[in-house]
This record gives C-alpha cells, structure tokens and sequence, in this order.
C-alpha cells in the first residue's frame, strides 16, 4: 500500500477528485495548507504600503491506494491538478504499513 | 388656536432633534464596527470595550459638568426637568420666535442631542490609538477629554464664549455648522497628541524608514461601520438644522441631507479612483475612508453648497485623505484606522471650504477657528497623555503587545476558535 500525498492549487481540487473516483478511489482527505515552493510569495499592498504573502494558500490531498493503484493515482492526480503555470503543487508517495477500518476490523487493501 | 400650533411645531422641533441625537448615537456603533475591522483579531475585544465604555463615560461627564461648561446648562443638568413654568415659557418663547423663527425645544432633547457629538470626538480617539494602548489610561483621558478639554473649544464656538476673555471666533466670523472642526478635528487633534506620546506599534516601522502593514482583521466589518457612520451622519448633519417645524427649516433639512450623501459619494469615488492610480488595485479600507473624509468635509457646511459643489467638496477630502494616510506612514505616526487623516486633515479642509458657498464666512475666521480649536485640544491633550504617562503608564508591555490587548486587558479573545496567537 502506498499513501499518496498532494500539494494542489485549491481551484484544481474538484477536477482532482473527479479524475481519483473515475480511476476507482475510494475516498481521500483533504486539508487546507499554507506554503511556498518556487513560486514563493508575491507582494500586495496596504494603504499604500508593501507587504508580501509569504505562505500561498493550498490544498493538500492525503490518498491510501493499493500498490497496483499508484501509477493511475498519480497519473490522475498529475494531468487534473495540471496548469502548466509555476505553483502547481507537488505529489509525495511513501509507503504504508497498515490501514484498518474501524467499523469492520478488515485490514490492508481490504480497508481502503 | 395658535397656541396649539405652537406645541405642535414645538413637540416637533423636539421630536426631530431626538431622532436625529437617536442617529448620532448610533454612528458609535459606527466607530465600534470600523475599529474592529481595522485591528487585528487579538485586539477585538479591547477595542469593543474601549467604544462602549467611551460612550458611557463621555454621557455621564457631559451630564456632570461637560454641558455647563460648554452652554451653560446647569452642573447636574440641574433645572432642565424646569418647573411649573415649562410649558408657559416655552410658548412664550415660541410667540417671540414666530412660526419661522428661530427653534424653541426641549432643554432636555438639547443636551441629549449634544452629548452625542461629545461621544462621537471622543470615538475618533480609540481608532488611533488601537493595538497598544493601556485601556484604563484611556478611559482616564476620556474623563478629562469628554468633561473639559471639549467643552471648553465647545463654548468658544457653539457656546458664544470668548476665548479666555480675548476674542470671540462668532464675531469674527468662524462658521462651522456641525462640527469639521469643533467635534472631528478635535477629537484628531486629541488623538495625535496621544499617538505622539505613545509611538507606533512594534513592527509598524523599520530601522531604515520601511513601513510595514498590519492589515485589519474583518473587512465586512470595517465596511458595515462605515455605512452606519454613512448613515448616522444624516443626524449629525441634519439634526445641526436644529429645526423641522416650517417649510423653510424643512428645505433646509432635506438640503443637508441630500448635499451629506452627496459628499460621502464624493469622497468614495475619490478615495477610490486615488488609491487606483497610486496602488495598481482597488484598495478598500482607502476607499471606506473616504466616505467618511466627504462626510468630515461636508459636516462644516452641508447647508449652503450646491449638490454638484457638495459632491467636489467630498471629493477633495477623498482626494487628501489618501495623500494624508500615506504622509502620516512616512512621519511615522501610526496610525491603524486613519483617524487623524480622515477627521482632522479633513476636518481642516472642511472647514476652509466654508467660504466658498458661504459668504457669512472668510478664510482668515476659518483659519483662526481651526487654530484656536487645534492649540487648545492638542496641548492639553498632550498634558493629560504625559501625566497619565507619568502617573499610569499608557502603553502596555512589549509581551502583552504581541501577545495582544485582548488577553492582558480583558482576558477574553474575540474570535476563540480561531485567534492565531503567534501572529
């Protein structure tokens, strides 16, 4: 099993969504995050006076797959989250060691 | 018969001032809101406090001594209620006026319609002073500000008082009809004093002359503040009439209303179409300032310009309260509402407007009226801030500054949920 973790443009997230459940994931949690990658802050003003957005908006995807299921995820996650403009985001894979659901006790790929 | 007609337009007169008070009362609502949209989340709930507490404190020192001292009016408001007589004088006064003459009302709907504008100078004080001001050092200044230092520049002006047996600003010529100068400038002049004694906030300024924004926390409700300031202007500015009872007095009051919201017009489409050209983007709280710049603009003669005139009285005060805002960083005078800049730069231009509508006024009376006001408030002021200064302490410490005003004065976060007590 592999959990997938995804840096998105909060815009981008119902495409995502719909491009996982059409490749039959079953469920992914997302939380809203701040942060910067290479497309850093930008600068706004105030009353006249600069300020700069350090920490971007962004939403971040936590999806539990089977092995079998990773290269589709990310090639799902990949092409829907895609803009081609600086600050789309970034995928993570690492590995998991386990997942149970809680209501029926079943467990690795059964659970997810 | 006539007699009738009298305590009619008497119960009028009255009614209406009472509306109109009702209306100015509510602009510290006005203030409440707008403070609280401009300071950040960790300083919400002081700044509620300081508002509500302001306008209690600014009622009960104008009902002891404030009114007396500015008109008057009794210490205690003692013999307001009247006697027996009330009602026989107050006809006898109305026989002497004549139907379109001058207002006759109740003592008491005057003093309620007065002490209003005590609590509305006393507002602009807190805006400026925001984020790191001691709340009790406040509240001392407000005893002295609400129960002297106004109604004494009060007296000079709407009382007919001489200035310290020197000269006497009516006679000269000094016109300001609902207060640019006598209400809104000194309530900035008090507050420029204080934000010179206390500084700026930590952060505001850098080493080498950067300015650093601290944004405001809730701009629905620095906008909601302003339509309600927008809105109880019409009593400020309208009730100044002081009378509705006769078709003259009447035009007059739909005059005042309509060349108001012609100024505050004025002054959003200004401040907006300014904060554009300089900035690059629509800047709100710029744009919400200057509404309220056409109102302080307008406020010291909403009865003798033209709509269209007004509307360009307005527009300059828009015009100058971006420019003022942005001088005031570059002076480092923190100032996180732009207090100082709407009412009191504002307040000046208000009052020089005057003369070109209104030919009982001049320039030269204009000027003398806005110094004597301006010398008066800012010194004394800076007298009360040094001695509560000495006495007191007026800014809190560094740590409860960051950690914000709401905790260490009132131990209660506005937003619990979701306060963020590191920024």
């Amino acid at each position: 099993m592999k959990l997938v973790t995804a840096i998105i443009k909060p815009f981008k997230l119902d495409d995502v969504r719909e491009a996982l459940s059409d490749i039959g994931v079953q469920g992914i949690t997302v939380t809203e995050v701040k942060g910067f990658g290479r497309q850093k802050g930008h600068t706004e003003l105030y009353r006249g006076a600069e300020y700069v957005v350090d920490f971007l908006p962004k939403v971040k995807l936590d999806v539990a797959v089977d092995s079998e299921l990773l290269e589709q995820v990310i090639e799902a996650i990949s092409k829907s989250a895609n803009t081609g403009k600086i600050g789309d985001g970034k995928i993570f894979v690492s590995s998991l060691e386990q997942a149970i659901r809680i209501r029926t006790g079943e467990t690795g790929s059964e659970a997810l | 018969m006539e007699s009738n007609v009298f305590q009619l337009q008497y119960a009028m007169d009255t009614f209406y001032f009472l509306v109109c008070g009702a209306l100015v009362m509510w602009m510290a609502a006005g203030f409440a809101m707008l403070e609280a949209g401009m300071v950040r989340a960790k300083n919400t709930t002081e700044i509620l406090t300081k508002n509500i507490a302001l306008f209690a404190i600014a009622s009960i020192m104008y009902l002891i001594c404030g009114y007396q001292l500015m008109y008057g009016g009794g210490w205690f408001l003692s013999g307001i209620a009247g006697g027996e007589s009330l009602v026989a004088d107050a006809l006898a006064s109305s026989a002497e006026e004549g139907f379109e003459g001058g207002a006759v009302y109740s003592k008491a709907s005057d003093f309620f319609f007065q002490v209003v504008f005590v609590a509305t100078a006393m507002s602009i004080v807190s805006g400026a002073v925001a984020e790191r001001m001691k709340l009790w050092a406040f509240l001392a200044f407000a005893v002295v500000m609400t129960g002297l230092i106004y109604p004494m520049s009060g007296n000079w002006t709407w009382g007919g008082g001489d200035v310290f047996g020197l000269y006497n600003l009516g006679e000269i010529g000094f016109v300001d009809f609902a207060g640019s100068g006598i209400v809104h400038m000194a309530g900035a002049a008090a507050a420029l004093a204080g934000v010179l004694v206390l500084g700026a906030r930590k952060g505001k300024y850098g080493p080498n002359g950067e300015v650093h924004p601290i944004t405001g926390a809730n701009m629905p409700l620095a906008t909601l503040g302003t339509f309600i300031l927008w809105m109880g202007w019409f009593g400020f500015n309208g009730g100044s009439v002081l009378k509705l009872g006769d078709m003259a007095s009447a035009n007059a009051v739909a005059m005042v209303f309509l060349n108001t919201n012609a100024a505050a017009a004025g002054g959003v489409v200004a401040a907006l179409v300014t904060a554009r050209l300089l900035f690059g983007k629509a800047d709100l709280t710029m744009t919400l300032n200057g509404a309220l710049a056409g109102l302080v603009a307008i406020t010291a003669g909403p009865d003798t310009p033209t709509p269209l005139m007004a509307s360009i009285i307005g527009a300059v005060g828009g015009v100058i309260v971006v420019f003022s805002i942005i001088g005031l960083d570059k002076l480092r005078i923190d100032d996180p509402v732009g207090a100082i800049s709407v009412h009191g730069v504002v307040g000046i231009w208000g009052l020089l407007a005057v003369p070109l509508t209104n030919g009982d006024a001049s320039f030269g009376a204009q000027i003398a009226g806005a110094i004597t006001i301006f010398v008066w408030v800012f010194s004394m002021s800076l007298i009360v801030w040094f001695a509560l200064k000495v006495i007191m302490g007026i800014r809190v410490s560094e740590e409860d500054e960051y950690n914000g005003v709401d905790i260490s004065e009132c131990g209660l976060e506005a937003y619990p949920e979701f306060t963020n007590s590191t920024k």
